[in-house]
């Protein structure tokens, strides 16, 4: 507070001059594109071509991506630490597969609604626990999720409860592009979709908006201090989150043509959490590296021996906090920063 | 009337016989959360492992049942106590995702492991024959064990409300929860405090988890399971709080036997929603500090 109240002898117009265009350059370059930030999609573009067996799990993982992205949003940006997110991912995914069980199997109006409906469903819902905080804040989160679950296993009418939602049928993409076995339609359309959800975390957290959501993440008394409507904000972030989420959820469903009761599951949350962490939270693409190196492991070391798959990842996990916080962008990050001071 | 009877004792009996239970895992749990500001999500996993100490005791090694659990309690409790030092310490008070990634990862590698020495079926837990069978109340077959389980459930819950009010240890526990830095200043040393009450958490969970492997059965998954009841007990509860969360298993325990007896199909839906609704009238729980 100190810095800010004015001294007696007057600042050098120069040196202030100088600190003012140092932070707008700082601000322009983060709203600048990077080269580096084609690299994702250049591995997407080449997995394409180079692992045309692998489109199917590609495709969950592009998907996955768009998970994890709302979840950094949450937990990276506003600060918001949630154990219940499948909520929102598993209300999009039984949304669009029930639009297609029921006769209506468009995928893009069908993401659309879904990311509506999960929208909705994360305002209604945040507007109420986001009232709470810490703990108490955490468990509603994961009774929400719960309340869910329970929803969708007991109304088995509709849902098929734990057998499953069963009879989806998907129509092509804009009336032109059908699902194909091997997967190449699905593989494109979840990559659209993440790159459009992308492009509007970018804006976003780069924005005014998800400026004041890192001011509430660190210090909440100095934002309302300054007047920002803090409960607003969060709730606003909270319910873009539940959108990015729906759609991700939505995807999984339309490209699989099944809805499990898995994806309301505590598991499902808990694993992009631990998806998310692997990569670097609060840094948009931590999602970019966490999910594929997750996922990828998980394909291959879970069919050989899943009952070790648990107990690895839960080790790698409690090593992940121990020793390497902030993932594997933090990691590199470090790495780089070395680097350079040692130039 | 006289037909609501049996109904209302078979509920009350059984909605007992779940309380105790969770309330004797959950208990640990409160202490952690309040005292020591640590989310343990793992918790359920000292249950867990209690319960499968002890079948396994009983089941390979032939041992009288009592000492069986009792062993199966002083294992799980040396455990906790060395994973306490070496991992929980750390994370006190510290940043909640941290915790929560910590002890998910515990619980990941609790069912990897449990997968991998017991097997993914429902792992047995042999009762001794005099604890078998079943009792007539009021024209109403009631099983002898869970009869002993209330009965157990209540002894410990009368000695550890004793032991709170009148040890050094419950007058030291109960000084920290009310101010942390105050019982640190006069003197009393709260690093060992944690690390007793620590133990003690999971002693009574593993003591839960052993008795109680009828009433959550005893499976790989069990930490996960079963981690929503463990936390809404606390959270409802109270966190810090050693009587809250009894109350909360009471009335989580009896709502809950009621509601899978008239009106199965709802599930455990309405559970959560009073959970929702009680979390949202009192943030601290009912009896939060």
């Amino acid at each position: 507070m100190t810095s800010e109240t004015p001294t007696t002898s007057k600042p050098n117009t120069a040196t202030r001059d100088v600190a003012a265009t140092a932070a707008m350059d700082a601000f322009a370059r983060t709203h600048r594109l990077s080269p580096l930030e084609a690299l994702p999609w250049l591995a997407a573009v080449a997995a394409y071509f180079v692992f045309p067996d692998y489109l199917a799990l590609g495709s969950q993982i592009l998907a996955t991506i768009i998970f994890a992205l709302s979840v950094d949003l949450l937990i990276g940006y506003a600060g918001i630490v949630t154990l219940g997110h499948a909520a929102l991912f598993g209300t999009g995914a039984y949304t669009a597969g029930l639009l297609a069980a029921n006769g209506w199997g468009d995928p893009v109006s069908g993401l659309l609604i879904a990311a509506l409906v999960s929208a909705l469903v994360g305002c209604v819902s945040g507007a109420l626990i986001l009232r709470t905080h810490g703990l108490t804040l955490l468990m509603q989160t994961l009774v929400v999720a719960a309340l869910l679950y329970e929803v969708a296993n007991k109304a088995g009418y509709y849902t098929g409860g734990g057998d499953g939602l069963q009879g989806m049928e998907v129509w092509p993409v804009f009336g032109l592009y059908r699902f194909d076995m091997l997967g190449k339609v699905a593989y494109l359309y979840c990559l659209t979709v993440l790159c459009v959800c992308w492009l509007v975390m970018r804006i976003v957290v780069n924005s005014a908006f998800g400026r004041s959501l890192m001011g509430i993440r660190e210090n909440v008394a100095r934002m309302h201090a300054i007047g920002t409507p803090v409960e607003r904000r969060k709730l606003m972030a909270y319910t873009l989150s539940a959108a990015l989420a729906g759609i991700s959820g939505a995807l999984i469903a339309q490209t699989t043509g099944f809805v499990g009761l898995g994806v309301l599951s505590l598991e499902r949350s808990g694993s992009i959490l631990i998806m998310l962490i692997i990569g670097g939270v609060g840094q948009l693409y931590g999602a970019f590296i966490g999910v594929p190196l997750y996922m990828i492991a998980q394909d291959r070391f879970a069919t050989i021996a899943p009952v070790f798959w648990y107990f690895w990842i839960g080790l790698f996990m409690v090593f992940l906090v121990l020793f390497a916080r902030g993932g594997a962008l933090g990691i590199l990050h470090r790495f780089v920063r070395r680097k350079e001071g040692g130039a | 009337m006289s037909e609501y009877v049996p109904a209302l004792i078979s509920i009350a009996f059984h909605g007992l016989t779940l309380a105790m239970v969770l309330y004797l895992i959950s208990v640990g749990l409160s202490v952690t959360m309040g005292l020591m500001g640590f989310v343990n999500l793992a918790h359920g996993a000292f249950a867990m492992a209690g319960g499968y100490v002890a079948s396994t005791l009983l089941a390979h090694f032939g041992l009288p049942f009592a000492i069986a659990i009792l062993l199966a309690v002083v294992v799980v409790t040396l455990v906790s106590v060395v994973l306490e030092r070496l991992l929980y310490r750390r994370f006190y008070g510290g940043v909640e995702l941290d915790q929560v990634l910590l002890t998910m990862g515990l619980i990941f590698i609790s069912v990897g492991a449990a997968t991998y020495i017991w097997g993914p079926l429902p792992q047995p837990m042999q009762i001794p024959r005099a604890l078998q069978g079943g009792i007539d109340v009021l024209g109403r077959i009631l099983p002898v064990y869970r009869l002993f389980l209330i009965i157990c459930g209540a002894i410990i819950v009368t000695l550890l409300w004793l032991a709170l009010e009148r040890t050094r240890f419950g007058a030291q526990l109960r000084a920290a929860v009310d101010n942390l830095r105050m019982a640190e200043t006069v003197g009393i040393n709260t690093s060992r405090l944690f690390a007793s009450a620590f133990a003690l958490g999971s002693g009574l969970a593993a003591l839960g988890g052993a008795l109680g492997a009828e009433v959550f059965a005893l499976t790989p998954g069990y930490a996960l399971e079963h981690l929503v009841y463990f936390l809404i007990v606390v959270a409802v509860g109270g966190l810090g709080s050693i009587r809250g969360p009894f109350f909360a298993a009471l009335m989580v325990g009896i709502t809950d036997t009621a509601l899978k007896y008239y009106v199965p199909e709802l599930g455990a839906f309405f559970i959560y929603l009073l959970t929702m609704a009680i979390l949202l009238r009192y943030p601290r729980g009912l009896m939060g500090t």
